[in-house]
């Protein structure tokens, strides 16, 4: 009988071991049954989410290479801030960008430009001719074809200076010429260049005027060459998940885009350094001014116009042809608009009064009668307020970035609207919440989900710098320059080709002479002209 | 009241006392489970986002693991493993002194990457208000709180590797 007590006291004091050892199992159960239903329902909402919506996965595009099959001559015409920059987008940077981009990286170790340059795809060019007007950058630009600091080592040639494009365009060893003089030079270089047989990559503004535009993109039909204009944001793979998204009808009818440019420096309203080494000397000013419409004498303000030309529509076209023309053919890119019917615009010069004749402040409107479609957009250069690109459907609206400007890399959000027809039932039964993304587009994160948090919201809006291919960060000018290099050797067209250039000139033209003319404009589509 | 014998501890529990600090032990872990299980799940998950925005004496070396590919896949793994088992550890009661002291760690490197203090802006909105004390640093503590007075060798599975006369 004891012996049964002791017994029972064991089992029983076994029971109880077991149970308070095993106590906090079933809490752990629970947690896992709770983590499956958390799980269920996120997998639910999203193919609930994007079953109908999305046919697209995230993959990224792959980039195809040409490099390999030929080599290529390039010269460039007009070695100057953006020139440089595209040069480099080839595989060339002078001694002076590499030494101080390798020790920002030693300094700072997020400083990826060396890295990123370096990693570039070797692109088997060489830059054998460099022509500018200053020869302070025309010496520059030779530096840069020498430089062994680059991407696939020691160049195999290096570059002769011209001092005029047409001396340039003779050298029979040339294929290609990049050109990124200010506007007023385009339209002769480019079509000197094509009737040479030089490809060309011509930096936007397409042209200065209207007219030089209709004339250069006759000229580019008819001798054939590969044409690209300096519109990275081809590149862009945001934006072409946007196509894609559109493409699909996930905003619903689109009526109204807004476009915004944002800027509040001196640099970004182009008043740029005056070079010390600048003089009557270094610069050829009389051939710099040949195809403006005013003459001046060489002197100071020469030299503030020779530096900061963007700031006169005797070289340029301001923020029509700097800016706008950067957002127009992203929103062409994703959105197919062609040339509009009407373009408006009004303006002024409100905070830079420094003897500049083109708008500071300054909104253009463009109507699409047949699409049904105004697109807007609004400028000023005495604000930093990221205002971003939005393209307004009945169901939808989705938000480019918090950025704006110069081709700027970054990530977008699509929210349903909660008055949305087509997700009118999902917004009732909760599956939708128009205050929350449906899609979220985020490079750096590679955030693509249909269940977004705050987090990948936020990092949504913040904008990134690069683009990226297989993962890797890329510079969307390296990809453009080579777009074009690829065309050339397939034989191709590249993706901001002559078609499209042409919409852009056009559009930019028709808000410019608005502005000079103050009046509605009209774009005659069968006889090619502005009414 | 029973007399309860770990390592060089020899601590008295009240009823009420374990129970609050298995209740305790056991939301820690659920959190870190939670935590560490989330960022398992999300393919897109990386510590980088974190990383970049801190502020004060660890930010040199959060720029030095975000710079650095393989030290950021490292912190990404260490991060998902380490709070997932963290957590189920603290949760099950298996090894929960050695883990509360690791998953003290993990909470006191966060509040240092980022720590609520005056004239640090951070560019990721809180959810809450904080000065100087925020939740991590809560956390932290009461993971110190589940070191210094042990309970998985009574409720727990680390009950069955502990001696059980001293039980």
């Amino acid at each position: 009988m004891s012996d049964n007590t002791n017994q029972d006291n064991g089992t029983n004091t076994d029971r109880r071991e077991l149970l308070k050892g095993l106590a906090t199992v079933p809490v752990f159960g629970l947690f896992l049954a709770n983590l499956w239903r958390k799980m269920r329902r996120d997998a639910l909402k999203k193919s609930n989410l994007l079953a109908d919506l999305f046919q697209e996965k995230s993959s990224p595009a792959i980039i195809s290479s040409q490099s390999d099959s030929r080599h290529l001559n390039l010269g460039i015409i007009g070695y100057g801030g953006r020139g440089s920059h595209l040069v480099r987008g080839a595989g060339f940077a002078t001694k002076g960008w590499t030494d101080s981009a390798s020790e920002n990286a030693r300094k700072n170790s997020l400083d990826k430009g060396f890295k990123t340059f370096m990693q570039q795809e070797d692109l088997n060019v060489s830059l054998i001719g460099v022509c500018d007007l200053f020869d302070v950058r025309a010496d520059q630009g030779i530096d840069a074809s020498r430089n062994e600091v680059r991407p696939g080592g020691k160049p195999l040639e290096s570059a002769i200076r011209y001092r005029y494009h047409e001396e340039l365009l003779k050298n029979d060893d040339i294929d290609a010429v990049i050109i990124a003089t200010p506007d007023h030079w385009h339209a002769q270089i480019a079509m000197d260049a094509a009737n040479a047989g030089k490809h060309v990559y011509c930096e936007k503004g397409l042209t200065r005027t209207f007219d030089e535009a209709i004339d250069l993109y006759d000229t580019v039909q008819k001798t054939g060459i590969a044409f690209q204009l300096g519109h990275q944001n081809r590149q862009v793979e945001a934006n072409e998940k946007a196509k894609a998204i559109i493409k699909q009808g996930l905003l619903g009818d689109i009526n109204l885009v807004e476009l915004a440019t944002n800027r509040n420096s001196p640099w970004g309203a182009w008043v740029w350094d005056i070079h010390p080494e600048g003089n009557s000397k270094t610069i050829d000013w009389d051939t710099f001014q040949k195809p403006a419409p005013n003459k001046i004498k060489f002197g100071e303000e020469a030299l503030k116009r020779f530096f900061r030309w963007r700031c006169w529509y005797d070289y340029g076209t301001g923020l029509s042809g700097d800016l706008l023309s950067h957002d127009f053919d992203a929103i062409n890119q994703i959105m197919g608009l062609g040339i509009p019917k009407y373009a408006s615009s009004s303006g002024g010069i409100y905070f830079y009064k420094d003897g500049r004749d083109v708008p500071d402040v300054w909104n253009a409107t463009f109507e699409y009668p047949e699409k049904d479609l105004t697109v807007l957009y609004s400028a000023t250069l005495s604000s930093n307020d990221p205002r971003g690109n939005r393209i307004m459907g009945h169901d939808a609206t989705m938000q480019m970035g918090g950025q704006s400007g110069g081709g700027s890399v970054h990530g977008f959000i699509v929210k349903a609207d909660p008055e949305s027809t087509r997700y009118k039932e999902r917004l009732e039964s909760g599956i939708i919440n128009s205050q929350y993304p449906i899609y979220t587009y985020s490079p750096g994160s590679k955030q693509i989900d249909g269940v977004t948090s705050a987090t990948s919201r936020y990092f949504a809006n913040k904008g990134l710098l690069y683009t990226y291919r297989e993962g890797k960060r890329v510079d969307p000018t390296h990809l453009h320059v080579k777009d074009w290099l690829d065309a050339i050797r397939s034989g191709g067209q590249p993706r901001c080709n002559i078609e499209v250039a042409l919409h852009e000139a056009v559009a930019c033209h028709m808000a410019t002479e608005s502005y000079l003319q103050g009046r509605k404009i009209e774009w005659d589509p069968k006889n090619r002209r502005l009414v | 009241m029973k007399q309860f014998e770990k390592g060089s501890y020899n601590l008295d529990y009240s009823t009420y006392q374990l129970s609050g600090l298995v209740v305790l032990r056991v939301l820690i872990g659920w959190h870190f489970l939670y935590e560490g299980i989330a960022k398992l799940l999300n393919p897109y998950w990386s510590s980088a986002a974190y990383l970049l925005d801190s502020k004060w004496l660890l930010s040199g070396l959060a720029k030095i693991i975000v710079s650095d590919p393989v030290l950021l896949s490292i912190s990404d793994y260490v991060n998902m493993w380490g709070l997932t088992l963290v957590g189920a550890s603290l949760l099950l009661g298996l090894f929960s002194q050695y883990t509360a002291l690791i998953g003290m760690g993990f909470v006191i490197l966060y509040y240092l990457f980022a720590p609520p203090f005056l004239g640090l802006e951070f560019s990721k909105p809180g959810e809450g208000s904080y000065l100087i004390v925020n939740k991590n640093l809560i956390e932290a503590c009461a993971l110190w709180v589940i070191y210094s007075f042990p309970t998985s060798h009574i409720i727990g599975l680390d009950r069955f590797f502990s001696n059980p006369e001293s039980n």
